[in-house]
């Protein structure tokens, strides 16, 4: 495995588990490098827990998890701050620093990591600013931004060091159409420009797919199938046709598992 | 024999957080103090918390020392002349606010007033996902945010129990001598002649440090080991009064006992 291979990300037998219940199970993931890769499933499959273990914020039971051919888990405390260095990700929340204003949100990394001058770090917020459609935004606080504006602002702090990874967690939950049509819109196009390679973890169906090169569908603990979108649509696997054509009753049943309704109804005002 | 086992199995399970939770307690501290912070802007991180747990702390701490002195001078005057010994009161005003109530009702002050704004603004920062999002920016939290934090309350606590001890001197000299006509000249005296700088001021002082690094440990560690919903948040914010306090006057106890 060389920097050069041809996957950025690679999960080898990941195995997950939170508590006695298991999110992974000996799960196979590799997300091409220079591509739009989603990773879909049903809410509460996993998706952001995917995100996090690459990230190393969750440590897997088991498996390896290679980054640029490093096995994330087994970096000490300081070449895992250095590889994140590498990587960019959009919270769902935007996760943007309340006390800083949108500029110095941007700056943040920037001056951390790097020795710029002043005015070269205000260069390179006004092109991420730009690149979001936010510029007229720099002197604003967050609280004084919208949802997707707050999203938007994020994601410019995100490529502000210029990662080679880009992961973004549900971009598109709670956004109105014109702030989703941005987003789809900036996600691919910041992929093409920088040159990036992105994870988009969403359950979006028809916005992720239209700006995905490849799907990964995950749930009850497995990759259920993978593919370019149109294979997906396509697919004789009845679990990913549910999911790919949101039926609402199949294979992920529509009720949670419960005794008989018949029982329930019969024990009167005793609580369940 | 079964709800026995049960509740034998619960003690056990409690006893197990407990050792997980100062494990881990132990760990983060190690981390967040150990080590040099990749950073340049650290002391401006410093300055700013200085700042937000110190200063800011100021006015509750010079009211509750001000009160506070005038208070003992009255008790003290009250109980003294029955004995005929009411020129004694600034000494019994020093010496009581130098060795024990100038460090613990800073510490307990402290932890309500500076505590819990820590564990409230990490917790919330944990629940926003802004810490996080440092993570992933390549910027370790437990030196950005939790090392600052840290150390201002170590050097801030320490200089607020020596101000509410300087400012409850004063408010008792002014119920004593201006009040209640001891002459000053017995107050200042019976004050410098009783008082030794390493038996008293150090001892106290050495007290507040210890409570300091106890108190800002506890308030930083709630924040930032708490579960990230606004219940959790209460509730470590709850956990952090309640256990500085405790450990405040657990710990009170066993310096006064090893000092004086």
């Amino acid at each position: 495995m060389t920097e050069f291979s041809d996957y950025i990300v690679e999960l080898q037998d990941v195995t997950f588990r939170r508590g006695d219940r298991i999110i992974f199970d000996r799960v196979n993931i590799r997300i091409p490098r220079g591509k739009v890769t989603a990773i879909m499933g049903p809410s509460g499959c996993g998706k952001t827990t995917f995100l996090r273990l690459i990230g190393a914020q969750l440590r897997p039971d088991g498996g390896k998890i290679l980054v640029n051919g490093q096995n994330i888990p087994e970096l000490g405390r300081d070449a895992l701050f250095r590889a994140r260095e590498h990587m960019g990700m959009l919270f769902q929340s935007g996760a943007l620093f309340t006390d800083l204003s949108v500029f110095e949100n941007v700056a943040f990394p920037l001056r951390v990591h790097t020795d710029l001058p002043e005015d070269m770090i205000r260069d390179i917020v006004l092109l991420k600013l730009q690149a979001v459609g936010l510029r007229g935004a720099i002197g604003l606080m967050p609280d004084e931004l919208s949802g997707g504006m707050k999203r938007r602002v994020a994601l410019a702090r995100a490529i502000a060091l210029d990662p080679q990874l880009m992961m973004y967690d549900e971009p598109f939950v709670g956004q109105d159409p014109i702030s989703m049509g941005v987003l789809v819109r900036l996600i691919r196009l910041l992929n093409d420009a920088l040159g990036l390679t992105s994870i988009v973890v969403s359950h979006d169906l028809t916005e992720t797919a239209s700006i995905a090169d490849y799907i990964y569908v995950v749930g009850d603990t497995q990759v259920l199938g993978h593919g370019r979108p149109d294979e997906l649509m396509n697919s004789d696997n009845p679990r990913i046709r549910q999911f790919m054509k949101g039926e609402p009753d199949g294979p992920v049943p529509f009720h949670f598992p419960a005794s008989r309704y018949m029982d329930d109804l019969l024990k009167g005002d005793r609580k369940a | 024999m079964k709800t026995m086992i049960d509740r034998v199995a619960l003690i056990g399970r409690s006893g197990l957080d407990v050792l997980a939770a100062t494990g881990r307690s132990g760990v983060f501290l190690f981390n967040a103090l150990v080590g040099r912070s990749r950073f340049g802007n650290g002391f401006q991180l410093l300055v700013k918390q200085l700042y937000a747990v110190g200063v800011l702390s100021l006015a509750i701490i010079v009211v509750s020392g001000l009160f506070i002195g005038m208070v003992l001078a009255l008790q003290g005057y009250n109980i003294l002349k029955d004995y005929g010994s009411e020129q004694a009161v600034g000494q019994m005003v020093a010496l009581t606010l130098l060795r024990e109530l100038g460090p613990v009702v800073t510490a307990l002050l402290f932890a309500g007033r500076a505590g819990s704004a820590l564990t409230a603004e990490i917790g919330l920062m944990k629940a926003t996902e802004q810490l996080s999002s440092m993570e992933m920016i390549g910027v370790d939290p437990l030196k950005y945010v939790i090392a600052p934090r840290l150390w201002a309350g170590f050097i801030s606590m320490p200089l607020l129990a020596l101000i509410f001890c300087v400012v409850g001197i004063w408010g008792g000299a002014m119920v004593a001598v201006d009040w209640l006509g001891v002459y000053s000249g017995s107050y200042w005296a019976n004050m410098q002649n009783s008082v030794q700088f390493t038996h008293d001021v150090l001892n106290g002082l050495t007290k507040a440090v210890v409570f300091a690094f106890v108190v800002t440990w506890i308030a930083v560690f709630q924040g930032y080991d708490c579960e990230p919903t606004s219940e959790g948040i209460s509730r470590a914010t709850t956990r952090t009064v309640v256990y500085a306090s405790l450990a405040v006057l657990g710990l009170d106890f066993i310096l006064t006992a090893l000092m004086f």
